[in-house]
Order: structure tokens, then C-alpha cells, then sequence
């Protein structure tokens, strides 16, 4: 199959950008986007052009490195795939495709469509873990946790931090990536200590990051490629609104001391 | 010039060793920690969790990946599980036994003394994943779940559904933001390492290129830790992730670090078979499949084109079931890989061209039920009906062996330092636990066993008994490294050519794969030794890399790493020339047995063949590391 690609080029961090045609023909449709990439990439190197710069990695939808919209879609069409596990059969012959990068202000274009989501590793270090060093664990059946809060645990603990919730959220919002977070944590007996803690610091963090606000769009949900649900966003709501209360009556009762 | 190697193996009796040895070592004391550096390279599970665990102990971390955060290192990608002797299923496990399985698993060519510590400390390793928040499956009544993998027959793999390696990364990776948090550690994404720095003998620093930018920095340190993962993809298709390389420990290499048993490469039998020319990696299924799935293959050839479940019953061939009845499809990778083999050789395999075999999970939806199985391997169902677009629920998966796993590594001893003092290897990228073969589930044992518990211990010996000097990158070995850089980014940008390095490493793939894949010979391995050096010519003179070495530049980062592996390709080569017995997945088909099972040479080869770099244009000194099995009885290994 052929078909034909607008691709945001854009040469480094402050360059502008702009959207290049480029056709790609003999597409098999077994091949994956990204595979189809290579094949343009590689036409290009041999011409003595520079190929499209995109993040990739496992090609397994897990490491959460690919990541673009393409026709407007964060990682395309399919739901809940990423553009390295969609396939070109999702296409038709002579279809034209629009590749763009994440838009978003905490997602600086690094080139072409590789951006800068360190943002997202920086709400995890504002509290997204359990401090437990190395060596101070109890026996791991110690603690028994019904299988259901593992199980939620788990579902909310599958965001691959692609940053597809951003992009495809009109505000801009981090709220899934930050509610998957404190949800996974929040589940499990371990995360208990430092849960409200947690809350305030990652949702602060998330708000200097210059992620817009969330108004309940549901835009993330319909995105993430790993089906991390909009309830985890009611969590964080809950847990936060509730660190703010404590914390309230810990600094009233902190003044007197 | 021979390297003395010296695995420094404690005295004593094997269950002792470690106890003993932790006792005997050198502390440095905590208030001295703060004083000592340590760079990282790495943040797959070896580095992350080695990262962390420095950084809680005081040392000052710097730790390195290539990646845009340390969480998407390769490690993300395992799905099945990781093992522990901890017996919760009552079924006869204990750390005897985990260290038994996994010598024999790697067919008598690992150290007796690191897998018995490796056994020890897999029962910490669930207890501090657990305490970290990592998912685990559970059962009812709120405790841990467990599932078989191939080569043992307890069950003791833990899980956290198809995304384990995910889970247990997600945990090291945050406690690695914890430590960068309190500023214990600086973390350096994007960064790769390009060179490794000795001075006066030891390991001081290393030489990154920034991705973004192109700047080439030094870093220095009192020690360095590789965590870099395996080499599988000197083979082009394989299952690891792209960028995985063997560029940070190839450098070492020809820096003085020995290479131990570079042919021992695992190929994994359950992956979903080639589809094109255009294929840019295989993506595993994982083993915890064969759990449930049977393998099968028609009896007859001229049966392979007919659909499967119009194919009777008697006209399958259920060849693990019937080849190794006691271990069945849960016989380890090696053999699974070569039956498989076998079968499509013979002109019985499915598929397009006739190389998969089926993965059948008929019978067991029929016993436990569909969701049942929806609940176990749901993700990697989806995941093989994204890229295959056929329903493993309704119709068997198609399968076939691939690249996945590579045992051969950095020499260390039992500190886990490599030949040249200072540099410390773990995870992958070290040679040590996994022998011949490597047991499923092992290796994300293996990695967090190096990076939470050895590790830690030992470096500490090192850096209290060879007390560093201060130094900074001013000194002269830096500078010369950062130009050896810049000489090497310059000529290859300069040489223009016509050729993509992807197609240049499609081709040095084909030739591993051919010559030094499931099965090896003599003739094919002499032809692979002609080949390499004449493809590498062609790279030299003919690669194509556009743009400049200021910026980001992805075809210069993939050339770099391709330059590296065309070399690299040729040690594979000789070690599995050199190695005239077969073990684990080094099949030789000059030595197997009358029924075609591989055939060892304890007599002569129960050794590590550790490599030394000898020089531009000279072939590499053999050094070798004599094994010797005090513990467990050295025997044909069988399965069936
Ligand atoms: C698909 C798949 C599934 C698997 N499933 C399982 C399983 O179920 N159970 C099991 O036990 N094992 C499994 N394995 C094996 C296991 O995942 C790996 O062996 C293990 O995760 C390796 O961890 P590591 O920390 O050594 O290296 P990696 O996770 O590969 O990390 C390497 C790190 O080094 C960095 N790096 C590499 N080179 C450079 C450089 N030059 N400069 C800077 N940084 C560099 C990378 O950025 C990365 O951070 C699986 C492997 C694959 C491919
Ligand atoms: S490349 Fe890893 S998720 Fe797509």
C-alpha cells in the first residue's frame, strides 16, 4: 500500500517547525507505524537527508518512549494501543496521515517528534514511592492484601508514562499520569504512611510543571493506551482534598508547640 | 599477556560464603560514604536498584541511561516473572534447590558460589519489591501467587500479570527519583556512554555524549558500575528493546576488562515468528504461556497448510510432551528452541515459510475457562492479536524461537568487579550466574540480587581497600578519552556513504543468526570470521549518516552502536569456534548425542572462556576460569 505522510519537522528546540509531505509507498499492512517509519527513514538516509526523529524503544507498547499524534489522535486510531503496536492495516491504501509531536507547554519539542517529558519524572520524585531502603523489608506474605486492592493496584500501576493523557487532554492536564500514581500507591497497605504526603507533594508538582488544570474532559481516558481509568482521577481529588484537611489541623495544632 | 583471573571465591562451605564474606569485608563508615562517588551506568533493574541502594548508604551517585527517563530501561519489557526460593506453595523448594536448578539450567558452566548467593537473596528481593508497592498477583486470602516456568518443577515465580519486569522496574525507578529527590543521586538521561577511563589501573570515570545536544562530557569517580544490559541485538531481530547495545561494555573491553563466553546467547523458544523484510524487532510471548499452552506441529508435512483444528488429534505431534515427557513444555529454552528447530527443519513447522509452530491454548480454555485465561496472559493475548491479527482465543498462536537473552557478559569474581579494579559489572551485563543457559524468571532475579544486595556490599570492600586518589577531569586520560570520542564521531560522520546502518545491521544479523544462532558449526563460524571483518569494511567506507554531532542525531547514535557490534560479532564468533563441545545454547552440531541432544566436554571445557583484548588487528587471548562443582554432582542434564 502507499500512503502519504504530513510529518511535523522541526529542527531543534527553539527552531519552527512545519509540516513535510512525504510519500510512503510499497507499505506492507503487516508492517507496524513505527516499521513504517524505518522504511521513510531509510529512504531519506540513503538520499542523504535527515531521517524523522521519533522516541522508541521496546516496540511493545511498554516502555512508554513512542509516542505521537497521528491524525490528530494521541498514538492514532486504535484504542488502547501505542503507535509502535499499531499496524498499518489500521490504514488504507492511498490514505494521507497527519504525525505530530505531543503538544503540550510541560513538553518541550526537543526535534521533530521527540519531546521532553521529564516533567513526569519529577512529579514521581515529589513523592510517587514508598520509602522502604534497600534491606528494611518484612517477609512479603507478612502483610496479606485482599487480591481486589492488588488487583486495582495493578490496573492503575500499568501507566507506561507515554504521556498520551497530556497530550490528548485539552488543558494540557497530568492528572491521569499523577492520580495513576497515587492510585497504585494509594491501594496497597505500604503506600498507607505516606499517602497523604504523597498527594499534596505530587499534585503541587504537577501544577509548577505548567500541566493545565483538569475539568473532567475525559479526553485521557479515551487516550491512554494502557485503559487507565478517570476514576483514579476522583481518587487523587479524594486523597488530596483530605491531606489539606489534615494538614490544616496539624499546623493549628503545630502552632502550639 | 595473560590476565590472572581471579574469581576470589570465600573459603568455607558454599552456604557459608556469603554470611562469611559480608563479615570479612571492609566497611567504609557511614560518615565516609559522602566522600566516595560512584558513577552508574544503567537504570534497568540492575542499575536502578544498584543506584538507589548506593545513594540510601551515602555514597554520591550518577547514574546514566540513554533513554529520556531511567524508567523506560529495557528491563520494562519482561513480562513472566521473577523466581525465589521462598516455598510458600509448600511443594519442596528452598534455596538448594533454586541454586541446583539453575547450575544445571545453565548445563554446569556457572560459578557454584554466585548462584548459591544469588538463591539466598532472591527471598529478600520479593520481601523489599513487596515493601516498594510492586502489585504482586495474589491469591483470595491476600497472600502471593506463584506460576511454573521451564526448567524446574516448583513453582515459585512470582508475577505481576504479563508485566513483572514493568512492575519491579517502576519500583526501582522510584526509589532511584526518591534518592534523586533528597539529592543523593544526578541522574543523566539521554546521556550515552562512549567510553570508559582508567587511571593508573582502575576504573575512574567514563565519557557520555549528551543525545540532545552532542556536548561530550567526562564524569569522574572512585568507582564504576555497568549496568548496561545484554548484546542481543548484534543479531538485529531479537527481542530487546532497539537501542539495546554492547556499546558501554565493549568499550571496557578493549580498555582491559575481560569478556567472558561471548557465544552464550539464549534464544527464547516462544516468540512470534518473522513476518517481513520490514520486521524491526520480535516480540516475545512469554514462557509463563507454556504453563497452559501446548506446542505442537503436524505429524505430517504435507498436513501444514491445512487449519489447525481440522488437524485430528492423532495427526499432531505434541513433540516436548513426547521428546521430554517429565518437564513436557515446560522444558527449558534451549531445548524448546532446538526441537522447535528440529521440527520446521524437517519440513513440519506452520506459518509462512514454514518456520513457527503452534501454541495451543484449547485445552486448557476448555479446563479452567476462557476468562480464567484472560486473567493470566490477558495482555499478551492482545498483544499477539495486535501484531498478528489472528485470536489466540479461538485459533493456536504461531511461534518460533528468537534471540532474547545473552549470558555471556563483563568477566567479575564473586565481588562482582571485572578485571580491571574499580569497574563492577551487574545485571545482564555481567557473565556471571546464568552459565550456558539461563533458567526463566532468572534474570530479573539476577539483576536485583546485584544491584539491591551484592553490590552494595562489595563495592564498599573495594573502595575501603584501594582507597582512591583524588582526581578530577583535568587529568590527562580524560582528555585523551574525550578525543578518542570526537575522532570517532568525526570519522564516521565523515564517511557519507549510501548505505542506512539498519541495513548494514540487517545483514550482520543474518550472518549471526545463520552461523551463530541455534546451531553452529565449525565451516559456518570460519565463514562468519571471513564475512564480519569485510562488512565491517563496507560500513567503514559506505554508511550513510545525515545531519552533525551537535544535535540530536539518531542515525549517528544507531552507527555508533552498529560500529561496536561489527566488532563485537567477531568475538561471538571465535568463542563459539574455540568451544568445541556443545552446553545450554551453544549447540556445536559436530558434538551431540546419537538423539541429537547437546553433547559437553567437561574434561576440557568445564571453564569460563574469559577474552582479553590484545589489540587493533590481533586476535584476542584466552583466558580461562577452571569451574569446579563441589556441590552439585556434574551430569548429562535431561529433561525427559
Ligand atoms: C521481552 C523480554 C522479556 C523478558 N522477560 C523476563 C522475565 O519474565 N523474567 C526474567 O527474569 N527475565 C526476563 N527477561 C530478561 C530481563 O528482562 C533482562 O535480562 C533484564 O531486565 C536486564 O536488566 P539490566 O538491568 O541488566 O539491563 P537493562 O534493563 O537492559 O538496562 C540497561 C540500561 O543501561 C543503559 N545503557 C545501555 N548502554 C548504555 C550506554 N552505552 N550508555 C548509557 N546507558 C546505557 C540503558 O539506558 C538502560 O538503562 C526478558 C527480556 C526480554 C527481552
Ligand atoms: S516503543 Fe515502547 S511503548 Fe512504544
Amino acid at each position: 500500500m502507499r500512503v502519504l505522510l504530513h510529518v511535523w519537522r522541526q529542527a531543534g528546540p527553539g527552531a519552527t517547525g512545519r509540516l513535510v509531505d512525504y510519500e510512503a509507498a510499497d507499505i506492507s499492512p503487516d508492517m507496524s507505524f513505527l516499521e513504517m517509519l524505518d522504511v521513510v527513514n531509510d529512504r531519506l538516509t540513503v538520499k542523504g537527508e535527515e531521517p524523522i526523529a521519533f522516541d522508541h524503544d521496546c516496540r511493545e507498547g511498554i516502555c512508554g518512549s513512542c509516542g505521537m499524534m497521528i491524525n490528530g489522535a494521541a498514538h492514532g486510531p486504535m484504542k488502547l494501543t501505542t503507535a509502535c503496536q499499531l499496524h498499518m492495516r489500521s490504514f488504507k491504501d492511498g490514505d494521507e496521515i497527519w504525525i505530530e509531536p505531543w503538544r503540550a507547554k510541560a513538553f518541550p519539542v526537543i526535534k521533530d517528534l521527540v519531546v521532553d517529558r521529564g516533567a513526569f519524572d519529577r512529579i514521581i520524585q515529589a513523592g510517587g514511592f514508598v520509602s522502604a531502603p534497600t534491606g528494611s523489608a518484612q517477609d512479603g506474605n507478612a502483610i496479606p492484601i485482599p487480591k481486589q486492592n492488588a488487583d486495582q493496584a495493578m490496573d492503575a500501576a500499568a501507566c507506561i508514562g507515554c504521556g498520551a493523557c497530556v497530550a490528548a487532554c485539552p488543558n494540557a492536564s497530568a492528572s491521569l499520569f499523577t492520580a495513576a500514581k497515587i492510585t497504585h500507591l494509594g491501594q496497597l497497605p505500604q503506600g498507607q504512611p505516606e499517602r497523604m504526603k504523597r498527594a499534596l507533594a505530587m499534585v503541587h508538582q504537577m501544577d509548577l510543571e505548567t500541566f493545565g488544570g483538569c475539568t473532567l474532559f475525559g479526553e485521557c481516558q479515551e487516550a491512554c493506551p494502557k485503559g487507565i481509568s478517570i476514576d483514579t482521577i476522583a481518587q487523587m481529588h479524594r486523597d488530596y482534598m483530605l491531606a489539606t484537611a489534615i494538614r490544616r489541623e496539624e499546623s493549628a495544632i503545630g502552632g502550639t508547640g | 599477556m595473560t590476565t590472572k583471573l581471579e574469581p576470589k571465591i570465600p573459603a568455607g562451605p558454599l552456604a557459608e560464603k556469603w554470611d562469611k564474606h559480608r563479615f570479612e569485608m571492609k566497611l567504609v563508615n557511614p560518615a565516609n560514604k559522602r566522600k566516595y562517588s560512584v558513577i552508574v551506568v544503567g537504570s534497568g533493574l540492575a542499575g536502578a536498584s544498584a543506584a538507589a541502594s548506593l545513594s540510601e548508604l551515602g555514597y554520591r551517585v550518577s547514574c546514566f541511561c540513554f533513554q529520556d527517563s531511567p524508567r523506560r530501561a529495557h528491563s520494562i519489557a519482561a513480562q513472566g516473572g521473577i523466581n525465589a526460593a521462598k516455598n510458600y506453595q509448600n511443594d519442596g523448594d528452598s534455596i538448594w534447590r533454586l541454586f541446583y536448578d539453575t547450575v544445571k539450567g545453565g548445563d554446569f558452566r556457572a560459578r557454584e558460589s554466585n548462584v548459591y548467593r544469588l538463591a539466598q537473596v532472591s527471598v529478600n528481593i520479593i520481601d523489599q519489591c513487596v515493601a516498594q508497592g510492586v502489585p504482586f498477583a495474589r491469591e483470595y486470602g491476600g497472600l502471593l501467587a506463584n506460576r511454573s516456568f521451564g526448567g524446574a518443577q516448583v513453582s515459585r515465580t512470582f508475577y505481576a500479570r504479563g508485566q513483572t519486569g514493568q512492575q519491579l522496574l517502576l519500583g526501582a525507578y522510584q526509589a532511584l527519583e526518591k534518592e534523586i529527590a533528597r539529592g543523593g543521586v544526578t541522574m543523566h538521561s539521554r546521556h550515552e556512554m562512549l567510553e570508559l577511563v582508567v587511571v593508573d589501573g582502575k576504573a575512574r570515570g567514563i565519557i557520555t555524549r549528551d543525545l540532545v545536544t552532542g556536548a561530550v562530557e567526562a564524569h569522574v569517580a572512585d568507582a564504576v558500575v555497568l549496568g548496561t544490559g545484554g548484546y542481543g541485538n548484534a543479531f538485529y531481530l531479537s527481542t530487546n528493546a532497539k537501542g539495546c547495545n554492547v556499546t558501554a561494555t565493549y568499550r571496557a573491553y578493549k580498555k582491559g576488562a575481560a569478556f567472558a563466553n561471548p557465544c552464550f546467547t539464549q534464544i527464547h523458544p516462544t516468540c512470534i515468528p518473522v513476518a517481513g523484510e520490514h520486521q524491526s524487532k520480535l516480540t516475545l510471548m512469554s514462557e509463563s504461556l507454556r504453563n497452559d499452552g501446548r506446542v505442537w506441529v503436524p505429524k505430517k508435512p504435507e498436513d501444514r497448510g491445512r487449519k489447525p483444528d481440522e488437524i485430528p488429534e492423532q495427526d499432531r505431534d505434541y513433540y516436548l510432551e513426547r521428546k521430554y515427557p517429565s518437564f513436557g513444555n515446560l522444558s527449558p529454552r534451549d531445548i524448546a528452541s532446538r526441537a522447535a528447530k528440529e521440527v520446521c527443519d524437517e519440513g513440519r513447522g506452520v506459518g509462512p515459510g514454514g518456520r513457527g509452530v503452534y501454541l495451543d491454548f484449547a485445552d486448557a480454555i476448555k479446563r479452567l475457562g476462557e476468562s480464567t485465561i484472560r486473567e493470566r496472559y490477558g495482555n499478551l493475548f492482545e498483544m499477539y492479536e495486535r501484531i498478528t491479527d489472528e485470536n489466540p482465543y479461538k485459533q493456536p498462536m504461531r511461534i518460533y524461537p528468537a534471540v532474547h537473552y545473552t549470558m555471556g557478559g563483563l568477566w567479575v569474581d564473586y565481588n562482582l568487579m571485572s578485571t580491571i579494579p574499580g569497574l563492577h559489572v551487574i545485571g545482564e551485563a555481567n557473565f556471571s550466574d546464568h552459565g550456558a543457559n539461563r533458567l526463566g524468571a532468572s534474570a530479573l532475579m539476577q539483576g536485583l540480587a546485584d544491584g539491591y544486595f551484592v553490590l552494595p556490599s562489595t563495592i564498599g570492600d573495594y573502595l575501603a581497600t584501594s582507597k582512591p586518589d583524588k582526581l578530577d577531569a583535568s587529568h590527562p586520560a580524560f582528555s585523551a578519552a574525550i578525543d578518542d570520542v570526537n575522532a570517532r564521531t568525526a570519522k564516521l560522520l565523515a564517511i557519507k556513504g549510501k548505505r542506512s546502518a539498519d541495513s548494514i545491521h540487517k545483514e550482520l544479523g543474518h550472518i549471526l543468526w545463520e552461523k551463530c544462532g541455534m546451531a553452529r558449526n565449525a565451516k559456518g563460524l570460519r565463514e562468519a570470521l571471513a564475512a564480519i571483518p569485510k562488512l565491517r569494511e563496507e560500513f567503514w567506507s559506505n554508511v550513510a549518516i545525515p545531519g552533525s554531532g551537535a544535535e540530536l542525531n539518531q542515525s549517528l547514535e544507531k552507527a555508533g552502536r552498529l560500529a561496536d557490534f561489527l566488532e563485537f560479532a567477531e568475538l561471538m564468533c571465535t568463542d563459539a569456534l574455540h568451544r568445541e563441545e556443545s552446553c545450554g545454547g551453544h549447540f556445536r552440531e559436530e558434538h551431540q548425542t546419537p538423539d541429537g541432544e547437546a553433547l559437553r566436554d567437561d574434561e576440557n571445557f568445564a571453564y569460563v572462556a574469559a577474552w582479553e583484548y590484545a589489540g587493533e588487528g590481533k586476535a584476542p587471548v584466552l583466558n580461562k576460569e577452571p569451574l569446579e562443582f563441589e556441590n552439585v554432582h556434574l551430569s548429562t542434564r535431561s529433561y525427559k
